[in-house]
């Protein structure tokens, strides 16, 4: 898995709630048996109209925000399916980080498992920054992983939480099953004792 | 020391370990796989040469790109569809898991599947690659949804990296007047809690409205606890739970039977345990409901009228706003007036038996208005079969519904069954995103006896104007 450390992006604004993986990828992209490949699909039915043209006024098609690599979005952000190729669209597209108000669990855990870090905030900050990412390309943000802060382009600074394993896999961009099978014989263990409590499973 | 939920239950039985930051490794009992989240999971497997920890508890069918035609024996038209299909049964072959390809009549969609064979049982952990795995909650199983990368850890390990909940509990109180349904329960708690209401938690149903549920009522109540955020549902097994999963095919036998029987009778959250949230609904407050928007909390009972988007806050006053306009509706509009041009009966939430008897009671001897496409897809081989059996297969065909083979269908659109941009569908279904069914269509969820109603009369309807005498 892909490292994450700082990142220091575009931040694009989309200040919509409840955004599902049905808007993230519809499922006619959902047909690939690989894992790349996504991006150009990213948001297909708000990005592109019946003919396959860009509409005009959705962000990630804005010039500031073709290159937006953080997504600032509204409450609620990767509701339904639990389809990866959400998270996969989001970074195929170039997008390390979303920030919202809250997440939807699967989507939040499909996160981490790919190299993108979800940072959860009150409402009123998420709000903040997405009035600085109005502003365009001149409106960077920096996340630094490690200090657990953002960094607005004007200097201001916020702090988020972050699971203290998952920021250890993310820096490191260890992967999980490497990590669980080196516990094989806790494993191993349980399955004996299994064997003779739930003899039927 | 406060007393135990049955979600902490079933959660200490499968604890392999415990680490120092919170996070748990937890054993998986039923690993159910389909053909759309696993392609990558098992390409994983290959790259790193790791194999199948437990291929005995590993069941895939395909199911969400099968064609529902009664010709599909024919293969499948749509190159990429055919070619996620033929994967899933590469992979099963290779890495010797149970299967049931698309030619066995045992074939259907995974959470109807999974129950239906005995595969699910009361206080295992049951996981698959989809978010309807809640449904498998209704035997007081702790199941849910997971990502493919999870799906490759547990094919590799058997386990699940977790963090724990928090404990809900959802009581329905009393009984469900006539013409309510478990989906009226389901949308209702959804249209009362919202689709973040359940977010960080599990869920567990109770209450004499829930008691007196079937097995197929609870697996539908069950299967949208991911519609209201929850990780998962559940239902603590009863009498009506063993006698449902008595004599299944991998359910226990024998002398295993009675060792399983008396360790699920211990599965109940205890009187003094502790709940984090409480929810608690009338059953006699419920109404038959349909949803008028584009988010399962969208929901109101069938008597009501369109919501101006002024009555909300928020961020959902745009959200409505959005939600009406792609809907094609306008604030004040009677929902019984509005006209659609689709019915679908299936999928996991109410593609089973009962439901079908549930539509089926109010087609008898009726037809579907002129011009409007109406099909049911059975859930399983199964279920349909049981189905013709019964006689309801004939009671749809000669109401004018299409009769089709099981499958995900236009729950979600993914085969050739789709909706037309504006197209207007009753479904039975549990989302009713944009383009869920179907670029630009229009979903309305309810249940299957206000889907048939629904069918009857061309446009949203009270069930119980249709069948005032059969409900009396
Ligand atoms: S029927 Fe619908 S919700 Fe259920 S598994 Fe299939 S696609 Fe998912």
């Amino acid at each position: 898995m892909e490292k994450f450390t700082t990142l220091d992006g575009i931040a694009a604004p989309l200040p919509l709630i409840n955004v599902d993986t049905d808007m993230i990828i519809p499922k006619q992209f959902l047909k690939t048996i690989k894992r790349e490949g996504l991006g150009k699909n990213l948001f297909d039915e708000m990005r592109f109209d019946d003919e396959g043209n860009e509409i005009k006024g959705f962000v990630l098609n804005r010039p500031a925000y073709r290159n937006a690599e953080i997504l600032i979005a509204g409450a609620n952000f990767g509701c339904g399916s639990s389809r990866e190729h959400a998270p996969w669209a989001i970074k195929d597209f170039g997008i390390r980080c979303v920030i919202a108000p809250s997440f939807a669990d699967i989507f939040f855990n499909n996160c981490f498992k790919n190299g993108i870090l979800p940072i959860a905030l009150p409402a009123e900050q998420v709000e903040a920054l997405m009035a600085e990412a109005d502003k365009g390309a001149n409106a960077r943000l920096t996340v630094d992983l490690k200090e657990q802060k953002i960094t607005t382009a004007d200097g201001q600074a916020i702090a988020f939480e972050v699971d203290p394993f998952r920021k250890h896999c993310l820096m490191e961009g260890l992967d999980d099953i490497g990590l669980t099978l080196e516990k094989a014989a806790a494993i191993e263990a349980f399955e004996t004792a299994a064997a003779q409590a739930r003899p039927w499973v | 020391m406060a007393g135990k939920t049955l979600y902490d239950k079933i959660w200490d039985a499968h604890l392999v370990h415990q680490g120092d930051d919170g996070t748990s490794l937890l054993y998986i009992d039923r690993h159910l796989v389909h053909e759309v989240t696993s392609p990558q999971a098992f390409e994983g497997l290959r790259m790193t040469g790791r194999t199948v920890r437990a291929p005995g508890q590993t069941i895939a069918v395909p199911d969400h790109n099968v064609p529902t035609t009664v010709d599909r024996a024919k293969g499948i038209e749509n190159e990429e569809s055919r070619i996620q299909v033929e994967a899933l049964d590469t992979n099963a072959r290779e890495f010797g898991i149970h299967y049931y390809p698309v030619s066995d009549v045992r074939q259907g969609i995974v959470h109807i599947i999974g129950p239906e064979q005995g595969w699910t049982l009361p206080g295992m952990t049951v996981v698959c690659g989809d978010s309807h795995t809640a449904t498998h909650g209704a035997f007081g199983a702790l199941a849910h949804g997971i990502g493919t990368s999870e799906v490759e850890h547990v094919l590799a390990t058997q386990t699940l990296i977790q963090s724990k909940s928090k404990n809900m509990k959802v009581e329905i109180t009393g009984r469900l007047l006539p013409g309510v349904t478990a989906k009226d329960i389901t949308l209702s708690v959804i249209g009362h809690t919202g689709t973040a209401g359940g977010t960080g938690y599990v869920i567990e149903y109770c209450g004499e409205a829930i008691r007196a549920l079937s097995m197929e009522g609870r697996m539908t109540v069950c299967n949208m606890a991911i519609e209201g955020g929850a990780r998962a549902g559940l239902i603590a097994p009863d009498q009506t739970t063993y006698r449902y999963v008595q004599g299944r095919p991998h359910a226990p036998k024998g002398a295993q039977w009675e060792a399983a029987l008396s360790w699920w009778k211990t599965l109940r959250s205890d009187d003094d345990a502790h709940w984090d949230k409480v929810v608690t609904l009338r059953g006699e407050d419920i109404s038959p409901v349909v949803t008028w928007g584009t988010s399962p909390e969208d929901v109101l009972p069938i008597t009501a009228a369109v919501p101006d988007p002024a009555s909300f806050s928020g961020g959902k006053v745009e959200a409505v706003r959005r939600a009406l306009d792609y809907m094609g509706l306008t604030p004040g509009q009677k929902l019984q007036e509005i006209e659609i041009d689709t019915v679908f009966i299936g999928s996991c939430t109410n593609g089973r038996i009962e439901d079908l008897r549930a539509a089926a009671a109010i087609l008898k001897g009726k037809r579907i208005k002129d011009g409007l496409r109406a099909m049911v897809v059975p859930g399983s081989g199964l279920v349909r079969a049981q189905a013709e059996e019964e006689g309801l297969a004939d009671i749809f065909k000669d109401a004018g519904f299409e009769w089709r083979m099981a499958g995900c269908s236009m729950c979600l659109a993914m085969n050739p069954d789709q909706l037309a941009p504006g197209e207007r569908c009753a479904a039975t279904s549990n989302r009713n995103f944009e383009g869920r069914q179907g670029r630009g269509g229009r979903t309305h969820l309810m249940s299957p006896a206000m889907a048939a109603a629904a069918a009857i009369t061309g446009r949203l309807t009270d069930v119980r104007e249709i069948a005032a005498p059969q409900m009396a």
